[in-house]
């Protein structure tokens, strides 16, 4: 029978968590720029420490900016809640220390931003956490690499900067029968494009400095749990499942069935590792989620029209989009992504590094910096500068060559970025000479 | 923890704290297709405030073993003998929707043993519509889905539940997925059809000798108000009206804590 239904995406971008201001009237979204909250009276204070009540205390632990924001994304996402963080980076470190320690192991995709890749393959190994690093289109890859200290299995919506589309439903599948989530790193694809608990993940995070933001003002991350894994059932997760003395012996997954996750990540992550968002930050990003669906819809259209553009150019080796019928992924992009790939996405020069030098150089619309997702075009050299910690090995790995062009293309008309590559292109050709 | 009763292992949460020997007991029991979970605050307040606390989980559901029983009767008598198993020889009863007919039920059966009854989100007669309980029996995950859209009277509760962050339609869609998913059979269509199926809700009312209390939301498109004002009456109860839809722990966690207070004071 038809019948009621929670609103539509883009009704939750506008409204999901934010009501008007029960003292003020005002029908924005407030920015609530204080550290603390007053206590009603000391019981007050005493039931909010013990989790006997809700609120906020400290803006470490939650703000009602901030709040606003995550319960924002969660509703986007379909999930049961989530934690704003400092960064991206921050979200991808919280959502593994809440459920890994030394002497733990994460298997993770090779196509991983740069940073993510340091992470795992660096400094976690320094806190006695291994990563064993599988090609993303390699399922039996997945399965083979997992061990019994195994807590996580991570990889890209689509990976950077190849765009290897993440196979959610086998990879899930395998994390599953394993008794392990999978986590999705969701910043290239946003809940617009693709809904990765939908497909069988269990956690997703962004970087909301990127397309949730849009803006390019602000760094932040957010960390979403779908509430769907059973972290008692699979046996592997005694943080999650025994007394924790580092927070009244609670047992996170008696305490709340499917947000225990969520709880230590905040009870414990935020309390001691910190973090956290600012309110401002929150705030800013909230701007942007509200027309995200607007957004992404022009990213994909101007994406399309630059990569058609570039697939035809004679300077052009190959560009690496998966709605191209060359790309590997394209298939599994149409089932799993068919709103579209996004826009972010590498292409490689024919030539010299002095040509792809010529080439960057000569844009002008197109920004040269370390960053994507920005309503404004961006343009980088993965090899030298996101990636650049990488060997040859891990570089080829990861599907980055070395003459690689990373664009991000923003919301400017189609027409102009065009125009500017065709210009940039034809200095490249000059400096061939 | 853990009790044994009727032959299954029962699970009741204590509130964050050990279950004592004696003093005042509040038992409450979750709707259909839920579990304890949707009670910690509340049972986390009172553990806090020297009460002991039983958040059960009801048969077949979450931690406590099937069979999921037949009826409101049959439930009423597993949460009095889940009392024998405790320890416990009087208890305040609290309840949430299907819960709230249990707590009726089990204080009718038992007047000597109910210290009081507290109805959260409740009506008499519960019917379902023949529309949902084919949706249920048919579609379970759309019939959730519509269950979740009708139980939710706002896109932003706050302080939300369990605490600021939480997506509130999110979480208990997963709880909803989450308890029909380890449950042996369809239990949403079960606890739907257990709902509609009690009749003895007025003459079960005429028995019940201890205070009454029902906090019904004025939102609620699920058990609205009115639907319960019958019971309320037989009951002599006193009536908290709280600007919330079905879902009132999870949307109204303060007024609630209030108004239970005002029935069962710390």
């Amino acid at each position: 029978m038809p019948g009621p239904s929670d609103p539509a995406f883009d009704t939750l971008a506008l409204h999901a968590g934010a009501a008007p201001d029960p003292a003020t009237g005002a029908r924005a979204t407030p920015l609530h720029l204080t550290t603390s909250f007053v206590f009603e009276s000391s019981e007050h204070a005493a039931s909010l420490f013990n989790m006997e009540r809700a609120g906020h205390v400290y803006s470490r632990i939650s703000n009602p900016t901030t709040a606003v924001f995550e319960e924002r994304v969660a509703a986007l996402e379909g999930g049961v809640g989530a934690i704003a963080t400092a960064s991206g980076q921050a979200a991808l470190h919280l959502a593994i220390a809440t459920i890994a320690g030394a002497g733990s192991h994460i298997v993770a995709s090779t196509a991983l931003y740069g940073g993510s890749h340091n992470l795992l393959a660096y400094t976690l190994a320094r806190f006695g956490i291994e990563t064993t690093f599988v090609k993303p289109r390699d399922v039996d890859a997945w399965r083979d690499a997992i061990r019994p200290n195994t807590k996580l299995l991570f990889g890209e919506s689509l990976g950077n900067p190849g765009l290897d589309v993440l196979d959610i439903p086998r990879v899930s599948a395998i994390a599953h029968d394993a008794g392990v989530p999978l986590l999705v790193d969701a910043t290239f694809t946003t809940p617009w494009l693709q809904q990765p608990f939908k497909l069988g993940a269990d956690l997703a995070f962004h970087s909301a400095t990127k397309f949730l933001s849009g803006h390019g003002t602000v760094i932040g991350g957010v960390l979403v749990d779908s509430g769907a894994f059973d972290w008692e059932r699979s046996g592997r997760f005694p943080e999650l499942s025994a007394p924790y003395a580092g927070f009244h012996d609670m047992v996170f997954t008696e305490e709340s069935t499917v947000g225990a996750f969520l709880l230590r990540a905040r009870r414990e992550g935020l309390r001691d590792f910190g973090a956290c968002m600012s309110p401002h930050t929150a705030w800013l990003i909230l701007q942007g989620l509200e027309t995200l669906p607007l957004r992404m819809e022009r990213h994909v259209a101007n994406a399309r029209k630059v990569v058609q553009f570039l697939a035809a150019h004679p300077l052009v080796a190959g560009v690496g989009y998966p709605e191209l019928e060359s790309h590997p992924d394209h298939a599994l992009a149409r089932s799993l992504l068919p709103r579209g790939c996004g826009s972010v996405f590498s292409f490689d020069l024919r030539g010299s590094r002095r040509q792809g030098v010529a080439f960057i150089e000569a844009l002008q619309l197109f920004s040269h910096l370390a960053n994507v997702g920005d309503c404004r075009s961006l343009v980088i050299h993965p090899a030298s500068t996101t990636h650049f910690r990488m060997d040859d090995a891990a570089l080829a790995a990861a599907g980055i060559g070395p003459g690689s062009i990373r664009l991000s293309i923003g919301l400017e008309d189609a027409d102009d970025l065009v125009a500017d590559l065709k210009s940039a292109l034809k200095a490249a050709e000059r400096a061939a000479a | 923890m853990k009790l044994q009763v009727q032959g299954h292992a029962a699970y009741a949460y204590t509130g964050g704290k050990a279950f004592a020997s004696d003093g005042p007991c509040i038992a409450f029991i979750h709707g259909a297709l839920n579990d304890h979970s949707v009670w910690t605050l509340l049972a986390r307040w009172y553990a806090h405030h020297g009460a002991r606390v039983l958040a059960v989980d009801l048969p077949g559901h979450g931690r406590s073993e099937g069979p999921a029983l037949p009826s409101v009767e049959a439930l009423a008598d597993w949460l009095l003998a889940l009392l024998d198993a405790a320890g416990v020889a009087r208890a305040h009863l609290v309840g949430h929707s299907m819960g709230s007919l249990v707590a009726l039920e089990a204080a009718s059966r038992a007047p000597e043993r109910a210290a009081g009854l507290v109805m959260i989100g409740t009506a008499y007669p519960m019917k379902v519509s023949d529309a949902l309980l084919a949706t249920a029996r048919d579609d379970p995950a759309r019939a959730i889905a519509m269950v979740n859209a009708f139980s939710h009277s706002t896109l932003a509760s706050k302080p939300s539940y369990p605490g600021p962050g939480a997506w509130l339609r999110g979480g208990s869609s997963a709880l909803m997925h989450r308890i029909q998913n380890d449950a042996d059979g369809n239990l949403f269509e079960h606890d739907f059809r257990v709902c509609d199926a009690y009749a003895g809700g007025i003459e079960a009312a005429r028995r019940v000798t201890c205070p009454a209390h029902l906090i019904v939301g004025t939102r609620d498109t699920m058990t609205p108000p009115r639907a319960a004002k019958e019971l309320a009456g037989v009951l002599d109860a006193t009536v908290s009206r709280i600007a919330s839809g079905h879902a009132l722990m999870q949307e109204a966690p303060e007024a609630v804590l209030n108004a239970v207070r005002e029935a069962i004071p710390a």
